[in-house]
């Protein structure tokens, strides 16, 4: 396997887009990679895009096909990936090993999700359908708010977690989307504010759960020969791609108190990359949900299980901590367009390494150069963890 | 918490209705079962794996020959939720809530939970599952109280 780094990174303004449709909101993310990367779209032989919503939240089937006209692509090998809100991450694996295996010296893994065309209801319909439809949804309407919401209830009677608890990570997201001019979310918050928003699914409420967003992330990867051709200054290598899947029947989990997916898929991500997870300078988890943050801590290995919110509650995950998550905003602040959150994870961690364009207040202290993504699809239906180091 | 959501100009897609029949040939015991208020799981006759929800197939040895065993009721309460904000097709529906139980035979069960205030709901309680009709006419099942 070859060696494949990052070269260029593009991330569109995350919100309520009803300014632009799929394929404008695409070109936002895909235009500054290829700059970034100093190429043009008639460089790029193979694309994979991670989308969820075709024909369900936005009107086309064939987004690859639809954007990558309209990005200049047409001609590069294309494809759709779908692992729900880990679509992005499986996109930009499915880049990385075209890369890797030699197939081609550079690839664009892109991402994108168009959700606001349609109702929230129905958004909460759609969104509650994928896990296992016929099973869990059919008869008994499990939300995705509702699925994290049964986690949250068993962590909190087996560790003693507290809804205040849960309501510290949104005041932290919401503290960095404030200072991130990309975020869906850019209102500082208090625990208060959290505690008092509408009961969604209990004890989940309108401020532990990430927003419904439009938003597009585009990453070029290119190979180690490439990379030295194009005299690319800060390279950000991909060091390890670790991934696992969980049953699609919640009923089949042996707990709610953490996601075996993610930590099988970290465990996997680890030993690829050669690090151990006290060599991880800071990460991208992924906060859906608040309690999804506290599991993350935990499954990644960041704490022992049970002890998430000690970590939280002490302030060890904000810059000057023990080590820094989602100063993004997180999906929780920034927003979570599904499909593209994972390429946007991977943006963040890229302008990060190099030490660039993150605004002033966000950017972590490096030690080690290496950061670490993790994409979680569904409710730990699927994930992926990315590590990258510079 | 949503930002004000300025209209703007925009064209509605062609609407469109999609109603799915999905086969259940290979379920129908269970199906039946319901009406008659039992509950089936299936049982690897090669493994012994027991199936909740019912397996034609066992994917544990990929073997499909299966028998089904009607399950006893006796369940615990592992973790559950109160769904507030309802989706499209179960806004009729008044708030309710969802849980996962675990039964005496070691299979876990999804289904709502009905009979308790919210309040009185805690993480390790008994209960029992019943077959049921739901609002709409379909055979279903949910925990109720002992």
């Amino acid at each position: 396997m070859r060696k494949v780094a990052v070269i260029g990174v593009g991330n569109s303004k995350f919100g309520v887009r009803s300014d632009v449709n799929v394929s404008e909101l695409t070109f936002e993310a895909v235009k500054p990679s290829l700059e970034d990367a100093g190429l043009t779209a008639k460089d790029i032989p193979f694309v994979a895009l991670g989308s969820v919503g075709a024909g369900a939240w936005y009107e086309e089937l064939l987004p690859a096909v639809v954007v990558g006209e309209y990005c200049g692509l047409t001609g590069a090998g294309l494809m759709r990936c779908e692992a729900a809100c880990a679509s992005g991450s499986a996109a930009f694996f499915a880049a990385y090993s075209a890369v890797a295996s030699g197939h081609v010296d550079v690839a664009l893994a892109l991402g994108v999700e168009k959700m606001r065309e349609i109702d929230t209801q129905t958004a909460m319909e759609w969104i509650g359908r994928a896990g296992y439809y016929f099973w869990e949804f059919h008869n008994f309407g499990v939300t995705f708010p509702a699925y994290y919401a049964l986690y949250a209830n068993a962590h909190m009677a087996k560790f003693g977690t507290t809804e205040e608890d849960l309501a510290l990570v949104a005041v932290k997201s919401h503290k960095y989307a404030a200072m991130n001019p990309n975020a869906h979310l850019q209102n500082r918050i208090t625990v208060d504010d959290v505690l008092s928003s509408m009961v969604i699914a209990s004890p989940l409420k309108l401020y532990d759960c990430s927003p419904i967003t439009d938003g597009a992330a585009s990453v070029v990867v290119a190979s180690e020969e490439k990379v030295r051709e194009l005299k690319i200054d800060t390279p950000v290598w991909v060091a390890g791609i670790g991934y696992s899947s969980g049953t699609a029947n919640l009923s089949k989990r042996h707990d709610f108190v953490g996601l075996d997916a993610s930590v099988l898929a970290s465990q996997r991500a680890y030993k690829a990359a050669g690090v151990t997870v006290d060599q991880v300078d800071f990460a991208e988890v992924h906060d859906c949900f608040t309690i999804a943050e506290i599991m993350a801590y935990e499954d990644l290995g960041f704490c022992r299980r049970g002890e998430g919110v000690k970590l939280v509650r002490e302030g060890q995950t904000e810059i000057g901590g023990k080590i820094p998550v989602n100063m993004d905003g997180g999906l929780k602040a920034k927003g979570h367009p599904i499909g593209a959150t994972g390429c946007s994870m991977v943006y963040e961690l890229t302008k990060q390494l190099r030490e660039e364009a993150v605004e002033k207040g966000r950017q972590v202290p490096l030690k080690n150069y290496v950061g670490l993504a993790h994409n979680v699809g569904g409710t730990g239906h699927y994930c992926y963890v990315t590590i990258l180091r510079r | 918490m949503e930002m004000t959501s300025i209209s703007m100009p925009a064209i509605r897609s062609r609407p469109i209705t999609i109603v799915e029949e999905i086969p259940i040939s290979k379920t129908l015991r269970f199906w039946e079962g319901l009406k008659e208020g039992k509950i089936y799981a299936t049982k690897c006759n090669k493994c012994g794996q027991l199936y909740f929800p019912p397996s034609a197939d066992c994917s544990d040895c990929l073997c499909s020959d299966m028998r089904w065993v009607e399950l006893s009721n006796e369940a615990e309460i592992e973790t559950f939720t109160h769904v507030v904000v309802r989706p499209t097709t179960f806004v009729e529906y008044k708030p309710y809530t969802v849980a996962i139980g675990k039964l005496k035979e070691g299979v876990k069960v999804l289904a709502w939970l009905t009979g308790f205030k919210l309040s009185q709901i805690k993480v390790g309680m008994k209960v029992k599952l019943v077959a049921k009709v739901s609002q709409e006419g379909n055979p279903t099942y949910e925990f109720v109280p002992p």
